[in-house]
Parts: structure tokens; C-alpha cells; sequence
């Protein structure tokens, strides 16, 4: 089975090299969730509790944590998720890496990113990676939510905007939207966001953000 | 291997065995181009000739008023663009609709962007109603002395519902009288259509009609384009003068040839197979919409294709739907923003005016020939299953009817619009 998850992929497509199939990871998570919440999800047997994303856009994902306040730890991730397979495996995966071993220390857990968990998935195709970063941003908000009951506003980390480009008030968040959607030049993310258009100054700024985002979701 | 039930006619129909058989010869042994004059090359004249005579049945017209293409696609690029070019100097507006196939839509597109001022068009797109149809009245409200082309679909291709092109080419033939003009010249893409409906081109009242081989039990790389006697058009693809001087290039004969024999076989089926599949669409689709709860359908319900049933299920995601539906070797589309290359959700069941949050969950069955009974039957076991596991893992609760409330362009990230909504907003 570990052979087969190095396996290169039997179909790429001849134009951009991405290949279009789910690794056996994927698949795996996908037909047979870890972890699901089962019960209602009203439950508020938990500890805390974070929901990101929007139906309109076709993703949503609720995840529970019970936590233990002594070693600072995650005992238990139980989550649900609507979307597509990519989403619902990302989030398989990431309750599974949060809660083996002894669990997750709640630091270690804050500093997940998307790609821990595609890389865990063994892969998925370029534009599915769109699809799988709520995983993580749903951890967070989790234990931000954590943070909050238990007074621990210290360590609370503000995921806030920034406007990069004050004409047309296009956002960081924006310009990771953008590289998310395929964006990978100025060119690219101008076409998508109108960004130093009117406003070139920020342009070296914009430019340093796609190198980032890009590096963040699509590196290595 | 696993059997297949196959519903995604509507993509694209395997061919028939009697359309294979007819094809055959046309690889090895007739293999004569059409343009020579020694006897291979007659051999395969007459036989193109035959061929020809068999798609263009249907349609009621001369054989010179049809030219093969290598696409439904390509014949849409030459019905717009070619009839756009050889008018500019008369107008410079076009009319479609918003469910338009994306050979209709982008060819328009790309006539709004290319050239100089002089050669530019202006796209005029009108939306359907409420009830999914295009409204004749609202053409009739656009034509105007600028107008050279209007292209409306029969058949959409992901609801499957008709359009009323007779009474749309009542207005426009009506405004041409009125105006002691020819113009605008009336397009319809047909593809979707040719199995079920009424295609003679005099009844509908086309100039232009667009045909493809591979929705209709033909070999793919084939279709082809209707061109009503006096119709200026001009080519798109230059060569050696074949076709009319039209569209330039060796005919594909087997390619032709199977296009010949699958339009006689649909010509002579149409009747039952619509009545056989319908039967069956309502079933499938009936037995759904019992069996599991909150589940809508797309389109129109009283006016679409007796093979088509477009549903919502709501709470889940239609790629995810997909594939489980794929792993127990059911074959469905969904027009879903993940199953598409743009990751943007269906433009068509968008302009029908379904939230975002339905089109998200929405499956397209499409029945064709080599439906049966029991793989109708195998669907409506297997279906409500899935969207049980499915339900359980998504942690949504969303009520039918309560669309005010959906669709919120809330943040994907973080708080701002949806990107597939960005580009609207200027």
C-alpha cells in the first residue's frame, strides 16, 4: 500500500502537469471519515468548537475538540464537513494528526498548515488545494475559541486583514484567494483583483505576498 | 470489473454497433478522399454524398445547405463568428442567451474583444424567465436595425429544458417583414436535441442550426452546421476550397459516414425511445424524490427532454455525491463548482436562478439508449445511502424555501465575496 502512495499518477495533463486523481490516502479518508461527530452536533460535550467557510461557496467545516487543560493537549477531534472529496478527506486527515499519539500540543496544532495535511494525504491535484485549506483555519478557530473560555487571551492570535492596496481595498486575504485560485503572476492576480492598478506603489508588496502564498500552499 | 450504469448521456453517447459496422469499411478499404477524381476518390464521393443525404433528412434541407465540422463546437465558432464577419459591414450587435452552450459563449466573447472599433461586436445577452425559457417578446424588444445574429439553444445542456424556438423565429421573421430586411440571421444549437425533437429546419424557422455526431450514437470529432441558401457566412478555417469553400480540409469520412447511420437510426427510434425513456426518467426520478427528503429539480419541468432530470440534494456536495455514486459504478454529472475545471459552479443552473447552495448539491442524470430498467432500478437503491453518509458527515441543515437567507456572499477566507462572484462586481 506505501508503494502504491508514491505511485506516479496515470493520468497528467499534458498542458499544465497536474495530475487528476486522488492518491489511496485520499480515497481512504474520503469513504471511511476518521472521527466523524456522529451524534448531534448540538452536543455541547466539548471543550470548544470552530466552524469556517459558507454553503454559497461550497465548503463548510465544524470541528470539536475536548482538550486536556493539564498538558495543554488535544484529546479528542470530532468534526463534519460539506464538500467536495477533497475537503472531507483533508479534514479526516487532520483529526487524525491532531489526536494520535498522546494528541496534539496546542501550539504545535495552532501552527498547522494546509500543506502538513495534503502532504500526510500523499498529494492532491493543484486546484483541489482550494478545497482542503478550511481544515486547518476550522482547528484554529477551535482553539482560539479554547483560548477564550479558559481566559487565555495571550495566547489568542488575530487572523485579521490587512489592505495592501488602498484604492481598491484588496486585501492579503485576497491576493491568498487569488493564488488559491490558480493566480501565480502579478498579471494573474491583477486580472482577479484589479490590485496596483491604480495604486502601483503597492505592487512590490503584492509580489512578495503571490512568492508567499504560493510557497504556503503549493511549495515544497 | 464492476458493471456500469451509465447516466451522463448527455456528455457523450457510446457508439452503436450498427453505426460502427457502417463506419468500418471507411478506414482501411474505402479509404479514398472525396476531392479526387479516379475511382477511390468517386467511391468515396458517392459515399459522402450518401451520408450526407441521411444527416440532412431530418433537417428537410439541400445538401449544400450543410457542412460537416469537427465539432458541435466548431459548427457554433462558425455560425457566430462566420455569420458575425460577413455582416459587420451591416451591424454589429449579437443576441444569445445565458444558458448557452460555452462554444456559443465564448465565440461570442471573443467577437466582443477582437480587431479594430470597425470589427468589434456588441453581445447582447437575454435571460431567461422565471420559468427557465426564453421569452420571444423580450427578443423581439432587442432586435434592432444593428442586430445581425440572435443564437438561442433548443435544448440547455444541463436541464435539459426546450426552448421555444419556433416562436422566436415567428418575432424575428416578423420584424424582418416589417423592415424589408434580412437581417438578423436566426442560430440554434441542436446538439442536445436531435434524439428527441423536431429538427426540420423550415418548421423550426432557423437559418442556422448546429448538429453533433457524439450526443446522437456517432463517433466523436464530428458534427455540423445548417446554412439556410443565401445565408453570408464566412469560413474559419481556410485550405483547399472543400465543402463550399466553407470549411476547407479532407472530409472525415468514417466519421461522416457514422454520422449518416446515426441519424437514421435516431430518426427512426425518436418516437418510442422518447416515450421508453421518459417512463423511466419519471420513475427514477419520482422514486427520489420520495425516498429522500429535501431534493429539488432543476429546469422545466414541463417543457425539457424526456431523458433529463437535474435535482438538488441538499446538505451535500455534489462532487463528493459523484464520486461515491461512481464508486458503486453509477455514472452521473454534477454542476457543482468541484467537479468543473474553473471551480466556479454551473453558469446555467445560475441563470435559472438556483442559489449557490443548491447548484452545490445538484446531479444531472441523463438516460440514453442502453438505459434499462434495471439500472434505473440500481439508482434508486443505491442513491439514498450515500446521501445518508453524506448527510452524516456534512454539518449542515439547510430548509427548502429558504433562499432569502442563502446565498449570503459571504468570505471563502475570511470575510469577502466568493471568487466566482468577484468578476461580476466591476
Amino acid at each position: 500500500m506505501k508503494k502504491s502512495k508514491k505511485k506516479k499518477p496515470d493520468i497528467v495533463n499534458k498542458y499544465t502537469g497536474e495530475s487528476w486523481v486522488y492518491t489511496p490516502a485520499v480515497k481512504s479518508h474520503f469513504f471511511k471519515p476518521r472521527n466523524l461527530l456522529l451524534e448531534n452536533p448540538k452536543t455541547t460535550k466539548y471543550d470548544a468548537e470552530g466552524i469556517v467557510g459558507s454553503p454559497a461557496c461550497g465548503d463548510v467545516m465544524r470541528v470539536w475538540l475536548k482538550i486536556d487543560a493539564k498538558t495543554d493537549r488535544v484529546k479528542e477531534f470530532k468534526w463534519r464537513t460539506f464538500g467536495c472529496a477533497s475537503a472531507i478527506a483533508a479534514t479526516s486527515m487532520l483529526s487524525v494528526m491532531v489526536s494520535e499519539k498522546k494528541g496534539m500540543k496546542l501550539d504545535d496544532a495552532m501552527k498547522i498548515k494546509p500543506q502538513d495535511i495534503t502532504a500526510r494525504l500523499g498529494g492532491l491535484p493543484n486546484r483541489k488545494i482550494h478545497c482542503s485549506v478550511l481544515g486547518d483555519k476550522a482547528l484554529r478557530a477551535a482553539i482560539q475559541n479554547w483560548f477564550k473560555k479558559t481566559e487565555q487571551y495571550d495566547r489568542i492570535i488575530t487572523e485579521s486583514k490587512r489592505i495592501i492596496d488602498l484604492n481598491t481595498k484588496t486585501t492579503d486575504v485576497d491576493i491568498e484567494e487569488a493564488v488559491l485560485d490558480g493566480a501565480r503572476t502579478l498579471q494573474d492576480v491583477q486580472k482577479k483583483t484589479k490590485v496596483g492598478i491604480g495604486y502601483p506603489e503597492c505592487i512590490p508588496e503584492v509580489e512578495e505576498l503571490i512568492r508567499f502564498y504560493t510557497e504556503k500552499y503549493f511549495g515544497n | 470489473m464492476q458493471k456500469i450504469h451509465y447516466f451522463d448521456y448527455a456528455s457523450t453517447t457510446p457508439v452503436d454497433k450498427r453505426v460502427l459496422k457502417a463506419m468500418m469499411p471507411f478506414f482501411m478499404d474505402e479509404f479514398g478522399n472525396p476531392s479526387n477524381l479516379y475511382s477511390i476518390g468517386h467511391h468515396a464521393q458517392k459515399a459522402l454524398a450518401l451520408a450526407t443525404g441521411k444527416v440532412i433528412k431530418p433537417l428537410g434541407c439541400k445538401p449544400d445547405e450543410f457542412i460537416f465540422t469537427g465539432s458541435a463546437t466548431e459548427a457554433d465558432n462558425l455560425a457566430l463568428i462566420g455569420v458575425a464577419k460577413a455582416n459587420r459591414h451591416l451591424g454589429n450587435k449579437i443576441i444569445v442567451s445565458n444558458v448557452e452552450h460555452k462554444g456559443i459563449l465564448a465565440a461570442a466573447e471573443a467577437l466582443t474583444k477582437e480587431g479594430t472599433d470597425a470589427e468589434k461586436f456588441e453581445l447582447q445577452v437575454v435571460e431567461i424567465g422565471k420559468n427557465g425559457l426564453v421569452s420571444p417578446q423580450k427578443i423581439a424588444e432587442m432586435i434592432d436595425d444593428k442586430t445581425v445574429l440572435v443564437s438561442i439553444t433548443y435544448v440547455d445542456s444541463e436541464t435539459g429544458t426546450i426552448q421555444p424556438i419556433k416562436e422566436i423565429a415567428k418575432v424575428i421573421a416578423n420584424y424582418r417583414e416589417i423592415n424589408n430586411t434580412k437581417l438578423p440571421y436566426f442560430h440554434t444549437d441542436a446538439s442536445q436535441a436531435a434524439n428527441f425533437l423536431d429538427i426540420n429546419v423550415d418548421n423550426l424557422g432557423v437559418d442556422l442550426l448546429t448538429l453533433s455526431s457524439q450526443k446522437i450514437y456517432g463517433p466523436k470529432g464530428v458534427g455540423g452546421l445548417y446554412i439556410r441558401k443565401g445565408t453570408p457566412i464566412k469560413p474559419i478555417i481556410y485550405g483547399g476550397g472543400q465543402q463550399n469553400n466553407i470549411r476547407s480540409g479532407t472530409e472525415n469520412m468514417p466519421g461522416i459516414v457514422g454520422f449518416g447511420a446515426a441519424m437514421e437510426i435516431a430518426e427512426k427510434e425518436k418516437v418510442k425511445e422518447s416515450a421508453r425513456l421518459k417512463k423511466m426518467r419519471d420513475k427514477l426520478e419520482s422514486k427520489i424524490i420520495k425516498t429522500i427528503d429535501k431534493v429539488l429539480v432543476n429546469g422545466n419541468i414541463d417543457s425539457r427532454l424526456p431523458n433529463y432530470s437535474n435535482i438538488s440534494i441538499l446538505d451535500i456536495e455534489g462532487e463528493a455525491m459523484l464520486l461515491y455514486l461512481d464508486n458503486k459504478g453509477i455514472i452521473i454529472n454534477t454542476g457543482s463548482a468541484c467537479n468543473s475545471q474553473s471551480l466556479e459552479p454551473s453558469y446555467v443552473l445560475v441563470a435559472f436562478g438556483r442559489p449557490y447552495e443548491y447548484i452545490h448539491g445538484s446531479l444531472r442524470f441523463t438516460l440514453g439508449r442502453f438505459t434499462s430498467s434495471q439500472d434505473v432500478n440500481y439508482v434508486i437503491k443505491n442513491l439514498p445511502p450515500i446521501v445518508k453518509k453524506l448527510r452524516k458527515v456534512s454539518p449542515l441543515d439547510l430548509k427548502i424555501g429558504d433562499e432569502k437567507n442563502m446565498s449570503m456572499p459571504k468570505a471563502f477566507v475570511g470575510g469577502q465575496t466568493p471568487h466566482f462572484l468577484r468578476k461580476q462586481i466591476k
